[in-house]
Parts: C-alpha cells; structure tokens; sequence
C-alpha cells in the first residue's frame, strides 16, 4: 500500500470538515475522490500533503507518517492546488527551476529533468513567457509538469480541469493517462467531472459531509445500482401507482424529472409508461457514475461546481498589481 | 542541501520580480526626491540646522524613510502569496519555515538596499561628499533592513487581504518616521518625545547613517549598532516563529 489512510479526522472548531476517514490505495493505482462542495476532498488531501494538522487519526504515505516524517512524505509526493499557485511574474521555466531548487533536485539532472516534463506537457516552446500569459489550461498543465518534477512516487491532484474548456480537458486527460501507464506513478485526484473520473480512476471514493461513503470501481459502483435507469420529465407523477412495481428498485424525484432504477429496463419500460401518468420525455441508459452519485449523496452531480473556476481565479487574482 | 539550494531558489524569486517590476523602483525613488527637493528645499530656505542645510541634514534621514517604507511594504508580497496559492507551493515543499522566511528576508533586503542606492547616487546634489564610508553606510542600512523587512513580513503573515495589510501598516510606518529623528535633531526634545524617539529602532539608523554621512549624532555610531543588531535578531526570532505559525 503506497497510502494508509487511518481515521482520519479534520475540525475547524466545532465542524468537522473530516471525518474519521479510513481507505488505502495500491502502488500504481489512480483514487478518484468524488463528493459535492465541502465535502473535505482538499482538506483530506492537505492532511496527505502534510500541509495541514490531522486533528486525530493519522495516514502512511510511502512508508511514512504524515505527522511524524512531514519532510519524507514531502519529498514523495507531487501536488497540483484547486487553485492556481505558479508566479505569473515568473516564466514557466523559472518557476520549474524554483520548484527543483525547493525541491534539491540535484544540478546535474535539473536541467534536464525541466526540460523532459516540459515536453511532457507541451510547453518546451512556451517555456520563456511569462505565466501570465500562459491560457489557463497551460498554466495548469506547468502546474502537473512542476507536481512531477522531482520524481514523486505519489502525485495529488486537486480539481485538475475545473473550468477548462472540454478540449484543453481532454488534452490533460491524455497526459495524466500516460503519466500512469510509462511512470507506474499512483494518483489521487479530487473531481467535479463524472466523465473525468469514469475515465481516469481505478477506484472511486465518493465522500459527503466528511465521510467516505463508498468506495469501489466504477464498474461495481454502477453495476451495484441494480439496474438500468430511465429518466422521466413529468410533470405529477404517480409515484404510488410506482411503489406497487417490484422491479422498480428506486425512484428519485426532483423538479419535473424523475429517474427510475429499474431491474431490465428495457422488458418494463412500456409498463412504467403506462402507470405512471403523462410523460413528457423519456431516457433510458445503463447506469452512469452521475447515477451513482445522486443515489449516495442525493445530489445531482453536474450540479456541483467549485466556487470560481480556476480560470476564473487565474483571471482574477493576477498577482502584484 | 535542499535548504540551501531552497534559500537561494527564494531569493532569486523575488529579485526576477522586483527587476521585473521597474515602475515600482522608479516610483520608490520618486517619492523621497520629492520630499528632498519640495520639503528639504521648501524648509531649507529657512531653515538650518547647526551649520548645515536642512536640506542636506534631512538627507540620511529620507534615506532611512525610503528602506523603511519600502521594507515595511514588502510584506504585501506574503498576502499576494497567499491569495494566489503561490505560498502553498512553497510550503508543500521539503525545506524548513525558517528557511522560507529567511529567503523572503533576504529578497527584502536586497529591494531595500536596491533603493538605497537610487537614492544615494542624488547624494552630491544634496550637499553630500562621497568622502563618507560608503562600506559602514551599507553595513548599517543591512541591519537596519533586516529588521524592517522582518516586522513586514511578520504582519504580513498575519492579514488575509492586501487592502488589511495596507491599513495596518500605515499605522506602523507613520509613527516609525515621524519618531526617527528623520527631520529633526533628536537633542532638546520635550520628555515625552524623547521615550518615543528612543524606543524607536529607527532612531538609531538615522542617527547611524547621519553619523557617517554628516558626522553628527545623538546616540553614537557603537549604541546604534548594538541597538540596531538586537532589533534585527529579535525580529529575525518572532518572523521565523510567525511563519511556523502560519496558517494556510
Ligand atoms: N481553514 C478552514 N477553516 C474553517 N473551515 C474550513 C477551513 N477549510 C475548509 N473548511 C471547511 O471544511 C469543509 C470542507 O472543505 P474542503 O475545501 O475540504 O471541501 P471540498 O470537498 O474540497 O469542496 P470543493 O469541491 O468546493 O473544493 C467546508 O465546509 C469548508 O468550509
Ligand atoms: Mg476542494
């Protein structure tokens, strides 16, 4: 086990952003934890990172203790902030220098060891701008190359596309993909994107209000549902008529759309139609991890947006002015 | 190792930055010219003190006011850290809060003494011989710097918002001047001035720097320095403590 998470608990006064988390993730394995706004995703990973005190509980990451081998566990582990965190006044290049100098990456290798992550990333010819006029997905992507410049065994990585446009997503996407596969590095990362995590993580962590409250792939999570879903826009509902169908497995109303779990979908569907009244739309898919997500937190998933995209911080909080 | 490496990665930093930022040193020397020239020259019609020029005895101490205001100020750069995530990225990273500090110290210092020498090559304009010991001046504003640096940097630490930061050290850096001695004679004053003007370390820079350039003073060039060192060290103890103790 690279990461041994043992009770982990975080209060900020009397509220308990954290709350007596216990998981652990294998050597090369990507973790994706998934939960709404507040959940504690950054706080858990700070707690890793050794930026921020545990209240109780403790974590190994790499053989060793958070609380007692904070320079170890420093020197393991790569980091990439929910929000921005290069200097803009610096070029791209300067502040990977910075970081491998922080870092005591040795001279000999530094150089180069800058320039392979660069490549990595895409941004040898963008090297000497200024990050300020970096777009903010090429500020993110300097920001992974500086989370791996100095060869961590474990990369953290917090929010890594919020508020990048699907295209520059897709690219980082890619990246992280072959990160894992020619590095055998393993990764946690936090996400507001279902697509990003179905298609990024080994196995998923859905955390609310503090607490894991389920932890598998993605497969087995949906698989788990039971079903297929069909998604309904209707206006009244009968929801009784609905309760009487045993196949029906869940029904979740919210506004005008309701979303069945349904055991084989497809053979009752016209019978659902027929009881439930009249439809306006009608949707039915194999489970998805949003399904997933409402079913354990209650919550739509693509309603879930950090407060200020990066983007939108990176444009805002232009430093030194 | 990598706290060596870290204190110089740190140091380079802020030096790329302050280079970068050239209008920032062109209105840092701006504004003590004016006062040299606008309030020296202004008063200096009238006004002299002993045998020199006001003008020409102000001039230390607008010397001193400059590495204060500009030192005191840098510690903006602490709260620009944290709200652009930046501080974060130094402290995930393998070296001691200490070093952090130190490293931020020296980027200071290096700004300040930057000023200083703006300013310092307008001394013959004012009345002042370069015969002076260019080697002693350098060595006092250093101490003196490090000190100011240090008080900004611990405030710093402490606010959350640049517009706070801004607030409070205007409340620092007034009394700081006013109470130094900068633009007039620390002999003769009323008691109660008196324990303020003592109590201020500032006072023994401008009584330093006064000394060696104009060959008065009030305390002595050996009590200034041994007042001047303990501000630093004492300054040096509380900022490392108050970076250990910062919060994200
Ligand atoms: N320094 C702090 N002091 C007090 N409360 C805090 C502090 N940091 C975080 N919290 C609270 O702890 C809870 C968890 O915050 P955290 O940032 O870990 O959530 P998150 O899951 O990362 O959310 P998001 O998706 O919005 O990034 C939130 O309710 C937040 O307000
Ligand atoms: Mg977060």
């Amino acid at each position: 086990m690279i990461i041994e998470i043992e009770n982990l608990t975080k209060r900020f006064g009397d509220f308990v952003a954290v709350d007596s988390v216990n998981f652990s993730i294998q050597e090369g394995e990507v973790l994706g934890l998934l939960g709404p706004n507040g959940a504690g995703k950054t706080t858990t990973l700070h707690m890793l990172a050794t930026l921020l005190k545990p209240t109780s509980g403790t974590a190994v990451v790499n053989g060793y203790d958070i609380s007692k081998e904070s320079a170890l566990v420093r020197k393991s582990i790569g980091i990439v902030f929910q929000e921005p965190s290069s200097d803009d006044l610096l070029t791209g290049y300067e502040n990977l220098k910075l970081h491998a100098l922080l870092y005591g990456v040795p001279s000999s290798v530094r150089k180069k060891r800058i320039e392979e992550v660069l490549r990595l990333v895409d941004l040898t010819d963008r090297r000497g701008d200024l990050v300020k006029h970096y777009s903010g997905g090429m500020r993110r992507r300097l920001e992974i190359a500086r989370g791996l410049l100095h060869n961590p065994k474990i990369l953290f990585l917090d929010e890594p596309t919020l508020g990048l446009d699907p295209q520059t997503r897709e690219h980082i996407w890619g990246y992280i993909e072959r990160l894992v596969e020619e590095q055998r590095i393993s990764i946690v990362i936090t996400t507001h994107y279902m697509e990003e995590a179905d298609r990024l993580c080994d196995r998923i962590a859905i955390i609310d209000h503090g607490k894991i409250v389920v932890l598998d792939s993605p497969e087995s999570l949906k698989r788990a549902l039971g079903g297929d879903i069909i998604r309904l826009e209707i206006k009244q509902p009968d929801l009784d008529a609905l309760k009487k169908l045993d196949y029906v497995k869940k029904v979740d109303a919210r506004d005008a759309t309701l979303s069945l779990t349904v055991i084989d979908a497809r053979s009752h569907l016209q019978e659902v139609l027929a009881v439930v009244g009249r439809v306006e739309s009608v949707e039915l898919h194999p489970p998805s991890l949003e399904d997933v997500f409402l079913n354990y937190t209650g919550r739509e998933f693509r309603e879930q947006e950090a407060e200020g995209g990066f983007w939108e911080r990176a444009m805002t909080m232009r430093a030194r002015k | 190792m990598s706290e060596l490496s870290g204190l110089y990665a740190l140091w380079e930093r802020e030096f790329r930055i302050f280079l970068r930022e050239r209008s920032r040193i062109v209105s840092s020397a701006i504004n003590p010219l004016l006062w040299l020239f606008v309030f020296g020259g202004g008063l200096g019609s009238q006004v002299s003190v002993g045998n020199l020029n006001y003008q020409t005895f102000i001039y230390p101490g607008v010397v001193v006011m400059t590495v204060l205001f500009s030192s005191i100020f840098y510690g903006a750069y602490v709260v620009w850290d944290k709200r652009l995530d930046f501080l974060k990225e130094v402290l995930v990273a393998p070296i001691s809060r200490v070093t952090i500090f130190l490293g931020k110290v020296l980027g200071g210092v290096t700004d300040g003494l930057i000023q200083a020498t703006i300013l310092l090559l307008f001394a013959p304009i004012f009345g002042i011989t370069y015969g002076l010991n260019l080697t002693l001046v350098y060595a006092f504003l250093f101490i003196l710097v490090i000190g100011l640096v240090s008080v900004g940097l611990v405030i710093g630490s402490m606010m959350e918002s640049p517009e706070g930061f801004g607030l409070i050290i205007s409340f620092v850096n007034f009394p700081l001047f006013f109470l130094s001695g900068a633009l007039y004679p620390l002999s003769n004053l009323p008691t109660w001035l008196t324990i303020f003007t003592a109590a201020n370390p500032v006072s023994y820079g401008v009584d330093a720097i006064r000394a060696l350039m104009l060959g008065t003073h009030t305390f002595g060039i050996f009590v200034d320095f041994v007042v001047l060192l303990m501000f630093a060290l004492l300054m040096i103890a509380i900022g490392s403590l108050a970076f250990k103790r910062m919060k994200l």
